[in-house]
């Protein structure tokens, strides 16, 4: 495999409200800020994850398209998935050899419709989503099929705030309070607070990685897989296909300084935990994570780009980041980053 | 380009205005084992499955991928689910080939649908947010003032349009997988059905089907079967609103075709190409196409169609399969036509092959003439 | 700062107040969508509307419920072989629901459940009636409560029940939408009758409505320039399909480039018949009087010709085109 790191992370400060701003116009900083970064007006590639349905209008990613300024006409492509896979088909397409330089974005604004009934949309059409299943309910049966402790629950949004609130990009949320249920056994601050927002990642090869960033995060190993859908069928308490990619991805091989996971409810921390066998002293979400700060659509992509913030500053030697998408973790991503080009010592692969 | 890579299962479900014995799932399946089934091999023997559809409108399933997971055999496997309106077909055939070439994996399965008739098209397409400051009437209203100026500049006369709405039609009839059949199709029945976005007439436009394509994609090392050999593969995109756009002839698709015959060696492409399957959904793209994609020069793609070069019998026959022109589910008609390049140059395309042919390209498009993405495959391997 | 309520508590809190800008918007298709349903969950939703449930055995043996079209653990298609489980069944775990939503099958606090038909080996997802969250449990035994006119749909099944005590698909997304900040600047101008520009000091190109930014160059727009309300009719079509927006049939959509701007507005041309609009054809927007003015586009009927003499364009689109 060649080696391939991410040089450039941009995103916007996020909003927990509809600041009036378009998808696009919420883009456009963004990708300015990673040209700036990086020097680069143009890339080999450029891939990005957005959704319709949270968007309410088909082809959400063509008026990105104008807000990049896409001319002349650039090699690109989308995912109707978090930008997490995008950067995942950047990845693959820079293996290719003949381009040095890829362009990742995702966007999404939760704050136009309703998010929970939105994501009852990508059930089973037959069994499920008629009977109106709502996010937040799904979770709930995934946490009560854990059966986790409720004071280390409570412990997970407590940290995730405070580091939310030290993070400027995130948003700034109180400490968890009060007793009563959403949805039983999730409390109100279980869940990841409704946010609109974008992200975008640089992606280099060779050379040009070492040219761009001085400690270039180094993608050491990157894979995703899905589990069937059905949720009576899965072992809800568990995350198989978390596991599966954690070891195609090699999470195992060494330390993990710190972990940035796409934990949108509580009780997916200690479930991702487990998963990806994270050692003990694994600083989890530094960023505060999607408890502190989640655009949907952007929100994987981040967990990304935070994790490998922490390779380029040099605060972190290797770090592990995770993406997520369909109900109840169905699909995950799991990827490393580390300061030392994987070629030295042969990269893990999908 | 990366590594070799090459199609060696194609699997089509009969294109048709209502499939409703089948579930989406049931869809999916039908074409994805008839691909398997060609290349000889089973879900099994697949590293990673790639989805490709237009707008979750259509259905009202929001990322669908999810639940299709199962009826895909992807469980345990990585799933892509690609998104670039109506290239997307094409695309995700890129997206596929892109895991080979990358020497990621050795098997892609990749398949593409729509199942229309869970809702309707137009009330889909339609859906626009409010504060628009544009007037945008449907597929039908946006393009036709972009024909309408290319009959200006070309000079083209009238009935163009018409030859091509019948060549596609009775090209269809050779296709067993093929949504429009009309025995007996000429001009004059073209000629007589109501002009719907004035210059294109009903027959001059695509239908709306149910249907499903799929096809599989192997490394060099791991191909069975006979192989379709992928020697160029590109995509272009470019904004919808820049000021002083070519509409009629975008740049982005000349520069996808310029990538993907540089790639493949082409530097004539009437010449080095046998056959090309084009997405035409308006009959009057194909003169337009044929001047985008170099087979002709500016303003002079009408004549090619009209001396019927591009007929199944002419010297570059385009669209033998009856095209976007006789079966349309939008997500997958895109992939149709790279799984139809693909049969071409394996000699598997039945009564409507192409003979001798050796060199095919694929081409899509999608948004506002914007998204291309194309591939040339190839009997020889590269 | 204050603590996290549960969201029925804060609900109203951001209702939509009457802003001009802020608009509700709606995705539902007319009388939802038409979903096949293939021969596996068919008989499934058949024997349901019976009041039957019924499950499929896979060839490893196992019973699937509800039926799956395919085994999720080795992907092959399942047997034809129909079992009927339950009625009864298990509870595996459960989610309490305080406050129902809107698409939620009961409009009282109930829980969402996974149930293990007897007779099947994998759970069922459905909701449980059980009046009060201290009344569930693992292991609960519940039955279902059929609705009164089964349809074959899996909400024939209003719910389950506690044991001891007692499809046609709509789909509806809703959002409030707001035209972002360009648009919204475009929209106060036009409100005065006004069509407001910008223009990107990059490539000197002037975009129609005001965008902060560049499609080409992709950098920020940051002079704003009003162009005039009169242009040139690039292209067109003659629609003869109705549109709500259009006031009859057959209606003209036209590319029109306004005089001062690089690229054409899509709008109505109307104040002449159809097939007399040409393209080159020089026209000038209609506005609806002053006091009838709103933040919208609908503020100009139509574009109508002026009755200068046409452009000529082999010459080249005004206004820039390359």
């Amino acid at each position: 495999m060649r080696d391939v790191a991410v040089v450039a992370f941009a995103q916007t400060a996020h909003s927990g409200h509809d600041t009036g701003l378009t998808e696009a116009e919420t883009l456009h900083p963004v990708i300015e800020e990673v040209r700036r970064a990086t020097g680069l007006s143009r890339f080999g590639f450029t891939c990005s994850g957005s959704c319709d349905y949270l968007a309410g209008a088909p082809f959400s990613f063509v008026s990105a398209l104008d807000a990049l300024g896409a001319w002349p006409p650039i090699s690109e492509s989308h995912v109707e998935m978090d930008a997490a896979f995008a950067l995942y088909e950047a990845w693959v397409r820079l293996q290719h050899g003949d381009i040095d330089s890829a362009l990742v974005y995702g966007f999404g604004k939760s704050s136009t419709g309703d998010l929970r009934e939105v994501m009852t949309l990508q059930l089973d059409p037959y069994y499920l989503a008629p009977l109106g299943l709502d996010q937040v309910s799904y979770a709930a049966l995934q946490a009560a099929a854990l059966g986790g402790d409720r004071a280390e629950l409570d412990e997970i949004v407590r940290r995730s705030r405070a580091d939310g609130r030290a993070n400027p990009h995130a948003l700034d949320l109180p400490d968890p309070s009060g007793t009563e249920y959403e949805v039983e056994p999730l409390r109100p601050y279980d869940i990841a607070p409704i946010t609109d927002g974008a992200a975008a990642v640089v992606l280099a090869a060779g050379d040009l990685a070492r040219e761009l960033a001085e400690t270039p995060a180094y993608i050491g190993g990157i894979a995703h897989r899905i589990e069937p859908h059905y949720l009576g069928m899965r072992d809800l308490s568990r995350s198989p296909s978390a596991a599966d990619a954690a070891r195609a991805a090699g999470v195992g091989k060494g330390p993990v300084d710190v972990a940035e996971l796409h934990v949108q409810f509580s009780h997916e921390e200690p479930m991702l935990r487990a998963a990806l066998d994270l050692p003990e002293d694994t600083v989890i979400n530094p960023s505060g994570g999607p408890l502190a700060a989640n655009p949907v659509m952007a929100a994987g992509l981040i967990r990304l780009g935070e994790a490998a913030r922490r390779i380029l500053d040099g605060r972190a030697r290797r770090a592990v980041a995770h993406a997520t998408s369909g109900p109840c973790l169905q699909q995950n991503l799991v990827a490393v980053l580390e300061s030392a080009p994987p070629s030295e010592e042969g990269a893990r692969r999908g | 380009m990366g590594e070799r890579c090459a199609v060696i299962g194609v699997g089509q479900t009969r294109y048709t205005t209502k499939r409703t014995d089948v579930s989406m799932a049931g869809l999916v399946r039908e074409a994805a084992l008839r691909a398997l089934d060609d290349a000889g091999l089973t879900f099994a023997d697949i590293d990673a499955v790639v989805v490709g559809k237009a707008p979750d409108m259509f259905e009202g399933v929001m990322m669908p991928e999810a639940y299709l997971a199962d009826a895909l055999g992807a469980a345990g496997k990585p799933m892509t689910r690609v998104h670039t309106a109506g290239s997307v077909g094409g695309s995700t055939a890129l997206v596929g080939a892109s895991l080979i070439q990358g020497g990621v994996h050795d098997r892609v399965l990749v398949v593409a649908f729509e199942k229309q008739s869970e809702s309707n098209a137009t009330w889909a397409l339609s859906t626009h947010l409010p504060f628009g400051a544009s007037l945008v009437v449907g597929a039908g209203g946006y393009f036709a003032p972009h024909i309408r100026e290319y009959m200006r500049r070309s000079g083209a006369p009238d009935h163009i349009g018409a030859l091509v709405a019948v060549k596609d039609r009775r090209n269809a009839l050779k296709n067993p997988y093929a949504h429009l059949r009309i025995p007996g199709i000429d001009r004059a029945m073209v000629e007589s059905t109501p002009m719907l976005w004035e210059p294109i007439r009903y027959l001059e436009t695509c239908p709306s089907s149910d249907g499903a394509c799929a096809i599989v994609l192997a490394s060099e090392k791991a191909v069975t079967g006979t192989p379709a050999w992928i020697h160029g593969a590109a995509m272009r995109s470019e904004p919808l609103t820049r000021a002083g756009r070519e509409t009629v002839s975008p740049q982005a698709g000349k520069d996808c075709a310029a990538d993907v015959y540089r790639q493949a060696g082409v530097t004539d492409p009437r010449r080095d190409i046998d056959v090309a399957e084009v997405y035409v959904p308006f009959s009057w793209y194909e003169p337009m196409w044929l001047e985008n994609l170099g087979f002709a020069p500016e303003n002079e793609g009408w004549k090619l169609t009209e001396a019927g070069c591009t007929a199944l019998d002419g010297d570059i026959p385009w669209n033998p399969s009856g095209g976007v022109l006789s079966s349309n589910p939008i997500g997958a008609s895109g992939l149709i036509r790279f799984a139809e390049a693909a049969l071409q140059v394996r000699g598997m395309a039945g009564e409507h092959q192409v003979e001798g042919a050796a060199t095919a390209l694929g081409h899509a498009y999608g948004g506002g003439a914007q998204f291309f993405a194309m591939w040339i495959v190839s009997n020889r391997k590269p | 700062m204050p603590s996290d309520p549960p969201s029925a508590l804060s609900a109203g809190t951001t209702a939509a107040g009457p802003d001009p800008l802020e608009a509700r918007h709606v995705l539902e298709f007319p009388g939802g969508y038409t979903r096949s349903t293939g021969p596996v969950i068919g008989r499934f939703l058949t024997e349901l509307r019976d009041r039957r449930i019924v499950g499929v055995r896979t060839a490893g043996a196992r019973v699937l419920v509800p039926p799956l079209e395919y085994d999720p653990d080795t992907g092959e298609a399942v047997t034809g072989e129909y079992v009927e489980v339950g009625p009864a069944g298990t509870v595996q775990a459960w989610a309490w629901v305080r406050a129902p939503r809107a698409g939620h099958p009961l409009d009282r606090p109930f829980a969402w459940a996974t149930i293990r038909l007897d007779g099947a080996d994998t759970s069922l997802v459905h909701a449980v009636d059980a009046g009060a969250a201290k009344a569930m449990r693992p292991g609960l035994r519940v039955r279902p409560r059929w609705r009164e006119r089964p349809s074959g749909n899996i909400t024939d099944i209003e719910c389950f029940v506690p044991e001891v005590t007692m499809i046609n698909a709509p789909v509806r997304a809703e959002y409030r939408v707001r035209p972002g900040a360009a648009l919204t600047r475009f929209f106060t101008k036009i409100k005065d009758g006004v069509i407001l520009g910008g223009r990107c000091a990059t490539c000197d190109q002037v975009y129609v409505p005001y965008r902060t930014s560049c499609p080409s160059c992709g950098v920020l727009i940051q002079e704003e320039r009003e162009v005039a309300d009169t242009g040139t009719v690039t292209t067109f079509a003659i629609n003869n399909l109705p549109d709500p927006r259009a006031p009859e049939v057959p209606f003209v959509s036209a590319y029109i480039m306004l005089d001062g701007a690089d690229i054409p507005m899509i709008a109505l041309v109307g104040g002449v018949p159809a097939h007399e609009v040409r393209q080159g054809m020089r026209v000038r927007a209609v506005w609806v009087p002053p006091e009838e003015r709103t933040m919208s586009m609908a503020n100009i009927r139509w574009f109508a010709p002026t009755g200068e003499p046409d452009v000529d364009l082999s010459a080249g689109v005004p206004g820039g085109g390359v």
